[in-house]
């Protein structure tokens, strides 16, 4: 068996290559919340409370739009809704862990960290074996946490002329890169944007993206079901 | 609701979920037909966020007509599908955005 060290050394070195896209994200993140009128220490505090990038950027788009604080909660819910599946995958290997191991682990469960460490969890049968998601997960935390940092401090540098806020569509579209190759994603992300879009001055409370996404999955079961019966 | 109240619920539904996911639900909760629709959430939600960024103003009325905003987004989607990188999707968008308000 390797040292736990070994295994946390293994989760940071695993999981860098998928830190490269999170660097620009939390950069962004940070000259936004500026830009929307959170103070730095309150931008700093969302980073560190929240940590989770879909979140926080879905939290500083739905302020800016104006919407009450039941429908960002409830939005950052229904965002935070895709994790349940990858998780109920992961839990397998993490069933045997003692409950303050899951109270600390689950902070820094986010994408990129379990991602990474399901391979490795599927592969590795030791004990210590969960170090691996530690150490992903804290490597995560550190570069969210520097990127939110310099961006709030670039933020005031940043000339508004340059149109930042235009990352935060393209970021959530780069999220998509993989669902514009199947017909039926193409379908609902198409239902879903045009919901939003003619919505968004009509449903009330500024609720368009938990109407938009339900109406989404709704066609997406439609369509999943039509081509099974077909089949 | 103050904004550090707003912060701290926001991130306690997102660490919620991120407990429940590991301690409270198994994968035997789930039947094909839940994990099937369940894999289709990003792609429902996350265009709740996108459309709405690219296709409105700052006052919220539909901007078709003269919006560099559609052809740089279309064009990060394009760059997306064949290099199916989110860090190349991102900065593509980004060029062609400032290529058309700066350049052309």
């Amino acid at each position: 068996m390797k040292t736990n060290f070994k295994v946390f050394l293994k989760g940071i070195i695993d999981v860098s290559p998928l830190m490269i896209p999170v660097v620009p994200f939390g950069l962004i993140f940070g000259v936004l919340a500026i830009d929307v009128g959170f103070s730095p220490l309150e931008t700093m505090g969302m980073s560190l409370i929240v940590f989770g990038g879909a979140s926080q950027i879905v939290l500083l788009q739905l302020f800016s739009g104006g919407a009450s604080s039941l429908v960002i909660i409830s939005s950052v819910g229904a965002v935070n809704s895709r994790h349940l599946l990858y998780g109920a995958v992961v839990s397998e290997h993490l069933s045997d862990l003692k409950l303050i191991w899951k109270i600390i682990i689950s902070y820094f469960l986010i994408d990129q960290a379990y991602a990474i460490s399901n391979d490795y969890l599927k592969k590795n049968k030791d004990q210590n074996r969960y170090f691996h998601l530690v150490g992903a997960g804290t490597t995560c935390w550190v570069i969210w946490q520097s990127t939110t940092f310099l961006g709030i401090i670039l933020g005031a540098a940043i000339p508004e002329k340059l149109g930042l806020s235009f990352a935060v569509p393209l970021t959530f579209l780069a999220l998509l890169v993989n669902d514009f190759r199947k017909f039926i994603n193409v379908i609902v992300i198409i239902v879903s944007g045009f919901v939003a879009t003619l919505g968004y001055n009509y449903i009330p409370f500024k609720a368009y993206a938990i109407v938009a996404g339900l109406t989404g999955l709704l066609v997406a079961m439609i369509l999943t079901k039509m081509v099974k019966t077909n089949e | 609701m103050s904004n550090w109240a707003l912060i701290i619920y926001c991130g306690l539904i997102t660490y919620l979920t991120r407990f429940s996911m590991i301690a409270l639900i198994k994968k035997e909760m789930f039947n094909d037909r839940i994990r099937e629709v369940l894999s289709y959430v990003p792609s429902a939600i996350f265009p709740a966020i996108i459309f709405p960024a690219i296709f409105l103003d700052s006052q919220g009325s539909i901007l078709i007509a003269d919006n560099p905003k559609i052809m740089a987004a279309l064009i990060a989607t394009i760059i997306g599908i064949f290099s199916r990188s989110i860090i190349a999707t991102i900065f593509s968008g980004l060029a062609s955005y400032w290529f058309i308000i700066f350049v052309i």
